[in-house]
């Protein structure tokens, strides 16, 4: 399980671990508890190439839908195919159980451009969170 | 069931496709079954119980005799492939309604085929859509303001369109200066309005609005979930609207039923007429009404039939027992009696914008959760225990905690004053003993009940139990 | 009332419409009228329409007359019922819910399907919904729709009409002339990788009834979804469940259960199809869940697949349905139970083979298709058919349908549908009215 100090962030309360010649994405524990109660997770196909900010696919609690985005080009190599049948694991342990895709990276250099954990704490701040 | 006084017809079917057992329906007496609907019935909370006040669904009474007219067997035993010359009263009923409409809105010709609302929104924006294409323009963005129902953006989108939102001001109307820097680009196929909109505010600028589409070869959809507001006091076809959809569910008094089955009449003006789903109403030579396909620019049919006629008789029915000066004095109550509203709750709650309202006013609910901790759910549930039905809570999108109250012509003072009354309880209950609010409701047939529960197991049907 | 809020007039209060919007002048409308006007008004109108006895009715074509126990509108009528909202609130509106509830599962146990909607408009918005739902489920990659043999030409039309801005490829396969059926081998042909959805009705417009179970397999062999609509539900009394014959999407028309015939509407679509593509459907879904107490609730279920959550990306527009229909449906399925679908079906069916038997014995009158049916078929006449239902219906006989009111070059063909109402005296007096009038 990464550790959230070892975390890249984007904008939209994804988290990128980089993991050898691959990423693992999730969502943030704060985009967690925005959603509330997770019921549904629905991350599409692995094998489809990707570009930065397309939609990776939805997360769904009770009475919303949040779109979960590609934070770097790439391709899907993986998705958490556990969540199907336990989608409470985003809301218990998004950093761990709940992760969501993995991805190879079309160009690896890419993922400088995301914020590291110390940008993202600040950008909750600013945000008013 | 009449007992079979003919002969068994031979089996010719193949053995496959014949049922192999009986479907596995209920087997119950009809005193069972009466019962059983009756009880279900007591668990409902309805117009009939007392005040409705959903925001943009417009609960208003639903007149007996309009169910008695439906019934008629004239009306409820005709067959829709009947030849024309036997169903003349039905067909004039059909083209009375829709100079009814006409007169009402300003617009040039009404469909009157779709189903609901959304299902007019639907046939509005595929008119659009085939209108562009007439020209020879296949531009796609169509301008929906933020506080819209979730519907036009959904149409929009079925008819090939990108929906894309258009902020609201500080008024709480379009952003004039906004969508004078977003049209003239070009791309504009149209904009969704809702007039009055989801706040129950005048889009004051609507003339203006239609201007600028128009002038960059946009049209101009209105949704009229709202016209309730506007009976015999402002039409939207003299602001300049190209298409307009009513719904006869809403402000015509036919029922609600549960979610349906409503109507969604759509009218149109100018060009677009030519662009109307068939069939309609037309006067052959032969001094006949007849249902005409001979449309060539139609956009075709967008239900099998012609609509819900049985919907239609019960909103012509109102409309005749109104008249025009009680169908003016309706929209004049409607808003008096949510004006009343808002000025027995506006030192309670917090009003989401100070712009005058007409039939209806939207409250957030931020502040008394600042203040106790029980969101606006809490104090729906809470109004449940006080005897009421809650407004609609959480819309429009872009009040916080919203709290959208319309409680329609209807009502008596008296309805309204308690109605108020029981909201200032409640809001005094929140900072009293919150946790009574927050746990409600308590005395409806059921407490709270676990949605996220109902979505992580589902349960859709009943099952025979495994033993 | 003005007094508490604060303003002088009425007029105040209408002040943000500028008044250049305002109309000014009184509506031009009739009326007022007093409850026994409206009630004289009202009855002309309706008195200008021909009105006869079910058993002297022969009109099908997508709406049909059965018998509908008075139990039913007795029921429709509680205000409880018919004066409630969509229910959004559900702890006060579980009457509602629970009945959406057993529709749904009442759909299913006549269908063989897993999971039904709480109701679409009507028959053909939902054939055209259940077409885009296996677009959907195949994630919009298969685009082409294959339509197989005689469906509702109405229906047919608004999956026209819908499809226009939606990038899909509509290919027809059209049914055999001499038998009415569509040949599930022409359907294989038809089909390819491309292909989302074979789309077929059974019994079908002309009244015959389809191969489902060779239409089903010729679909999934080729990774197609495999939908069969139907008009006349009736028709599952006798006819296999659909869901144990290969079929993944089940829609139609469920008017024959409950609504009255009533010019066209109100009437009540049904869409239902198998467990795995539940997340793709359109409409509202009732699901069953406890309150904080343990106790047994319903609530709207799958919520965020509608407009007002997934706003332009939700899996349909549609908002209010058709569910006090739906709640008809319900209680007159409650009350026929397992054999008086089946038993109705039995009459209507040997109506429809009594009739064809006698009408067929008029000189110049024949059956057009051979294909087995079930309470309707196409007949052809000396004569314009248009011509035939006008003639009878002065003789206070209604059918048949005219299929020129569908199509042209069929102007001598028409469509007659039976069903339990239609006994033996009523097939004689069709018999001697259709001799006097060819």
């Amino acid at each position: 399980m990464p550790r959230q100090e070892e975390c890249l962030y984007t904008k939209e309360h994804e988290w990128v671990f980089r993991d050898g010649d691959e990423i693992v994405v999730g969502i943030t524990d704060f985009a967690q508890g925005e959603l509330g109660d997770i019921v549904y997770v629905d991350m599409g196909e692995t094998g489809r190439q990707v570009n930065a900010g397309d939609a990776l696919g939805d997360i769904e609690s009770v009475k919303a839908v949040a779109q979960v985005y590609a934070p770097v080009a790439g391709e899907v190599t993986a998705i958490n195919e556990d969540l199907a049948d336990s989608p409470e694991k985003v809301n218990q342990d998004p950093f761990g159980e709940g992760w969501l895709v993995r991805m190879k990276p079309a160009n690896p250099a890419d993922l400088d451009a995301l914020m590291d954990h110390e940008a993202y704490r600040k950008f909750l701040e600013e945000e008013g969170h | 069931m009449p007992r079979l006084a003919v002969p068994e017809p031979p089996d010719d079917l193949e053995p496959e496709l014949r049922r192999s057992e009986p479907p596995p329906l209920p087997e119950l007496s009809e005193t069972e079954v009466l019962r059983h609907f009756a009880r279900l019935s007591h668990r409902n909370y309805s117009i009939d119980d007392g005040l409705l006040p959903l925001g943009s669904c417009t609960m208003k009474y639903n007149p007996r005799v309009n169910e008695q007219l439906a019934r008629l067997p004239g009306f409820a035993a005709i067959h829709p492939l009947q030849p024309e010359e036997t169903v003349q009263g039905a067909l004039a009923l059909m083209r009375d309604l829709e100079r009814f409409l006409v007169e009402i809105s300003g617009m040039d010709a009404f469909t009157l085929v779709p189903a609901a609302g959304a299902h007019g929104e639907l046939t509005g924006m595929l008119m659009i859509r085939r209108a562009l294409l007439h020209r020879g323009d296949d531009r796609r963005v169509v301008l929906i303001p933020d506080s819209a129902h979730g519907t036009n953006p959904a149409s929009a989108a079925f008819c090939g369109f990108t929906p894309e939102p258009i902020a609201s001001d500080e008024r709480g109307q379009v952003d004039l200066a906004a969508l004078e820097a977003r049209v003239p680009r070009g791309d504009v196929a149209a904009i969704m309005l809702t007039n009055p909109n989801t706040l129950g505010i005048f889009e004051s600028d609507i003339a203006r609005i239609c201007e600028l589409l128009h002038a960059h070869g946009g049209f101009v959809y209105a949704d009229g979930a709202n016209m309730n507001a506007l009976l015999g006091i402002s039409r939207p076809g003299d602001h300049g609207v190209d298409v307009l959809h009513l719904n006869l569910h809403k402000t015509f008094s036919t029922p609600h039923g549960g979610g349906g089955p409503g109507s969604g009449p759509v009218g149109v003006r100018g060009e677009l007429v030519d662009f109307l789903p068939v069939p309609r109403v037309v006067e052959g030579e032969d001094g006949l009404l007849h249902l005409s396909t001979d449309f060539p620019r139609s956009i075709g049919r967008v239900a099998a039939f012609y609509g819900n006629f049985g919907v239609m008789v019960r909103a012509a029915a109102y409309i005749l027992e109104m008249g025009p000066e009680g169908l003016r004095r309706a929209g004049e109550d409607a808003i008096l009696a949510a004006n009343y509203v808002r000025k027995g709750l506006e030192d309670v709650l917090e009003l989401s914008y100070e712009t005058p309202t007409l039939h209806e006013v939207v409250f957030s609910g931020r502040r008394l959760e600042k203040e106790t901790g029980c969101r606006t759910l809490d104090l729906a549930k809470r109004l449940i225990d006080h005897g009421f039905h809650p407004p609609t809570i959480y819309f429009p999108l872009i009040v916080p905690g919203a709290l959208m109250i319309e409680p329609t012509e209807t009502e008596s003072r008296e309805e309204l004053d308690a109605f108020v009354a029981a909201i200032r309880a409640v809001v005094e209950e929140a900072h009293r003993d919150p946790e009574t609010v927050k746990g409600a409701p308590w005395t409806a047939p059921v407490r709270r009940l676990d949605e996220v529960k109902a979505n992580r197991q589902l349960v859709l049907r009943w099952e025979p139990s495994a033993d | 009332m003005l007094r508490e809020i604060g303003a002088a007039s009425l007029d105040e209060l209408l002040a943000p419409i500028p008044p250049e919007l305002r109309l000014g002048r009184p509506l031009e409308l009739p009326g007022p009228l007093s409850e026994p006007e409206l009630l004289e008004a009202m009855g002309e109108l309706a008195a200008r329409n021909r009105v006869v006895a079910g058993k002297d009715s022969f009109l099908g074509a997508g709406a049909y007359r059965h018998h509908v126990p008075a139990v039913v509108d007795h029921l429709l009528q509680r205000g409880e019922f018919f004066t409630a909202y969509t229910p959004y609130q559900p702890e006060i509106s579980q009457g509602t819910l629970q009945a959406i509830f057993e529709f749904q599962t009442l759909v299913c146990q006549l269908t063989g399907m897993d999971v039904a909607n709480a109701s679409m408009y009507e028959g053909g918005t939902a054939f055209v919904e259940g077409i885009l739902l296996a677009v959907r489920q195949h994630r919009g990659k298969r685009r082409r729709v294959v339509v197989a043999g005689e469906v509702h030409p109405w229906y047919r039309d608004v999956l026209e009409t819908y499809a226009a801005n939606l990038d899909l490829v509509i290919v027809d396969v059209a049914a055999d002339p001499e038998t009415g059926r569509v040949d599930p081998e022409a359907v294989g042909a038809a089909v390819d990788a491309e292909t989302a959805v074979v789309a077929w009705q059974s019994p079908n417009f002309v009244g015959v009834v389809e191969r489902t179970d060779a239409l089903a397999a010729a679909a999934r062999g080729a990774g197609a979804f495999a939908l069969q609509a139907i008009a006349e539900p009736w028709a599952l009394g006798w006819l296999e469940a659909p869901g144990k014959l290969g079929v993944d999407i089940v829609v139609g028309e469920l008017q024959a259960l409950g609504p009255a015939v009533s010019f066209g509407g109100p009437y009540v679509g049904m869409l239902a199809t198998r467990k795995g593509m539940v997340r793709a459907m359109p409409g509202r879904l009732a699901g069953m869940t406890e309150d904080v107490e343990g106790r047994r609730g319903f609530v709207l279920a799958l919520a965020t697949r509608e407009q007002h959550i997934r706003r332009e990306r939700a899996t349909s527009n549609i908002c209010t349905n058709s569910a006090l229909m739906a709640l008809a449906v319900t209680i007159h399925l409650a009350l026929l139970g397992p054999s008086g679908i089946t038993e109705g079906a039995r009459v209507s069916r040997a109506h429809a083979h009594e009739a064809l038997r006698r009408l067929a014995a008029l000189p110049g009158v024949r059956r057009v298709h051979s294909g087995p049916f079930f309470n309707e078929f196409v007949l052809e006449f000396p004569r314009p058919a248009a011509e035939v239902a006008s003639a009878l219906a002065e003789r206070g006989i209604l059918g048949p349908v005219p299929l020129s009111r569908f199509r042209a070059g069929e102007e001598r063909r028409g469509l007659f549908a039976f069903t339990e109402l239609n006994g033996p005296a009523a097939i004689e007096r069709l018999v001697a009215g259709l001799g006097d009038v060819l």
